[in-house]
């Protein structure tokens, strides 16, 4: 088994990725994954340190993420079907009717 | 064992980056899955076998086929990696993460190792899991079926055409 | 060490031959049965030294056929995806296999072995799990191909195929409540048990169809639309679509596709003998003989012939349910979209939820 470390740097290393990508890309649906993608390196966490611990209140938490991005996952491309229904892009740079 | 951790993880940050690099969003939906799915065999490294095929059921099998289909729905095509004028931006948000991902290197290198702890037969199955989640969780577990039906409803509500 | 090697490739071995020749076989059984339903003759040509042993050298003759054929990709389409898709369909349908048993412990020479190639504690789930990943196979082989039928294709297969996933794992639940596990060994076990009724042995076995006969119904329903034939093929309707999400294939990728539905035929016979049929079950025979019903006589067996007894038992089931779904595909006619999408949501689904509840109650009941 590897030390845990290697199991947070992989953790952190996928988060960030996820980071650079909402803070990078343009789509909302690439920008809706890459949260996707943090979600699921915050469980390898979660898992890691289960593991470790040897208790199971991590694999609980795990799946309660599981259970909520899947709701967020079904609301958030609801929402971003209606917003293409009315304007025609997921481009988020051209969603900017509420900035003042 | 030691080695399935290094390179499934290799595989979970190589796809992850392909995500993050891909202009075209089926592309990138791909590699997500493939991120999905190498995460799912370190769970099983880690002895969660459950929660190792629910996230191929939810994650990988569900979720991201809505993804893939939206897209086709929405016939979403390439999309430009760095539209004009936003460099700075990008720039700016390359910095941060860079400079998180150092403080992160900072924290891990200051960590202690944790001996690894023993674990029964029964760790990470479904009947633990069961009873975990319907005896000390019981609350958060209802919890979470309303934020599910409240998400059904309004999933249903935002997507439907007006009919007027 | 060794024996355990040994066995687990006899039995990757078995699992193997046993699928992909049954696919491969399959398809003349579609068309001899198509023909027969018919009344046409059929396929009973493809002559080896002038034997035709009534067509069953088609699937021979088909395979060459398809080796030789042009690899077709379309000028615009994606080249990788176009040529990962045929496998991700053909895969995963393969590797679900790994955790149905096929039958029950097999004693060889001292050394004893479940007749499962890995027995999972997760058991159905990773059955689900791993399917789940053939919609991508589909749906890329439809975005891929730069096709407007193979996109309608894929668009479609993508929404049935998640719709009826969902559908089918709330079917089981019910079951997974009888027999308290999810694995499919311990169901499949669980099964030889007989109902007793106030003290009284009647000698019926709890067979999944007699504990969950609503369930067997809609899981079967459910999985026959995820299999995408007919009567729930909108994804390649032919009249339609062409071919749907396979249109721009051609060659060994076009067969690998058609690999995949009869694989998958198989696994959900298979899933289906296993959850409700008993498995490798036979009536009143157990691992040291037949018990006479209503008497305590046992008639003696080896344990090898009743192993083997199961293994026939396991494959004699598997045949029927293939049977099964071979005359549903050619008697009813297709459903229109929108009506695939309401016996799913609103009729398969309420239904699924209704019997969840009502065996949650029989189950607090009888266990008082």
């Amino acid at each position: 088994m590897p030390p845990l470390n290697h199991y947070l740097a992989l953790s952190g290393v996928l988060f960030f990725i996820g980071v650079a990508g909402v803070l990078t890309r343009r789509n909302a649906i690439i920008v809706f994954m890459c949260i996707e993608l943090m979600l699921n390196a915050v469980n390898l966490t979660f898992l890691a340190y289960a593991r470790f611990l040897g208790s199971m209140t991590g694999h609980v938490f795990a799946f309660f993420v599981i259970t909520v991005a899947a709701a967020e996952a079904a609301v958030g491309l609801a929402i971003i079907v209606a917003i293409f229904r009315n304007k025609e892009t997921v481009n988020i740079d051209e969603l900017n009717l509420m900035r003042w | 064992m030691q080695q399935l951790f290094y390179v499934f993880g290799s595989l979970a940050v190589a796809s992850g980056l392909l995500m993050v690099l891909q202009r075209n969003p089926i592309t990138a939906a791909m590699n997500l899955v493939v991120t999905m799915f190498s995460l799912a065999a370190l769970f099983v490294l880690l002895s969660a076998h459950f929660i190792a095929v629910i996230q191929l059921l939810v994650y990988a099998g569900a979720i991201m086929v809505l993804f893939i289909f939206v897209i086709m729905l929405l016939n979403l095509q390439d999309d430009e990696l760095r539209p004009r004028g936003r460099n700075f931006i990008h720039l700016v948000s390359v910095a941060v993460v860079l400079f998180a991902m150092a403080q992160l290197w900072q924290l891990l290198s200051r960590t202690p190792a944790i001996p690894l702890a023993p674990v029964d037969e029964a760790y990470g199955t479904t009947g633990e899991m069961g009873m975990l989640l319907f005896s000390d969780y019981l609350f958060p577990f209802e919890i979470v079926s309303i934020l599910i039906l409240a998400a059904i409803v309004g999933a249903v509500v935002l997507a439907k055409r007006r009919l007027d | 060490m060794p024996a355990e090697a040994i066995f687990m490739a006899g039995k990757i071995g078995f699992v193997f031959f046993l699928v992909l020749n049954l696919a491969g076989v399959l398809g003349w059984v579609e068309r001899k049965q198509s023909a027969l339903m018919q009344d046409r003759i059929g396929a009973n040509r493809a002559p080896i030294f002038g034997i035709t042993a009534i067509g069953l050298f088609h699937p021979l003759a088909d395979a060459i056929k398809a080796f030789t054929k042009e690899d077709f990709i379309p000028a615009r389409a994606h080249k990788l995806f176009h040529t990962l898709a045929p496998f991700i369909a053909l895969v995963p349908a393969l590797t679900a296999f790994a955790v149905i048993p096929f039958g029950d412990t097999l004693t060889i020479g001292g050394e004893t072995t479940q007749l499962v190639v890995a027995d999972l504690d997760v058991g159905v789930l990773f059955v689900f799990a791993i399917m789940s990943l053939a919609t991508f196979g589909v749906v890329l082989a439809g975005w891929s191909s730069y096709n407007n039928y193979s996109m309608l294709g894929g668009l479609r297969a993508s929404a049935q195929m998640l719709s009826y996933e969902i559908v089918m794992g709330l079917t089981l639940v019910g079951v997974f409540m009888v027999y308290g596990s999810l694995q499919l060994t311990e169901i499949a076990r669980a099964q030889g048990e007989y109902f007793v009724f106030g003290g009284v042995n009647t000698w019926i076995p709890k067979w999944g169809i007699l504990t969950q006969p609503l369930a067997f119904f809609l899981f079967l329903t459910a999985a026959v639309a995820e299999s995408k034939r007919l009567p729930f093929d909108v994804a390649e309707a032919e009249s339609e679509l062409v071919a749907g999400y396979f249109t721009e294939y051609s060659g060994m990728k076009f067969l690998m596709f058609w690999m995949a539905e009869f694989v998958e035929i198989v696994v959900i016979s298979a899933l289906v003998a296993t959850l409700f049929l008993g498995g490798w079950q036979i009536p009143w025979l157990h691992p040291d003989g037949l018990h006479v019903p209503f008497t305590a006589i046992v008639v003696g067996l080896p344990s090898l012939v009743v192993s083997m007894m199961g293994v026939g038992a396991f494959l004699m089931k598997v045949f029927v349910l293939i049977w099964l779904q071979m005359t549903i595909r050619w008697t009813l006619p297709r459903f229109r979209y929108d009506q695939i999408m309401r016996l799913g949501w609103k009729m398969i689904l309420p239904l699924a939820l209704v019997n969840v509840v009502l065996t949650g109650f029989v189950v607090l009941l009888l266990n008082r």
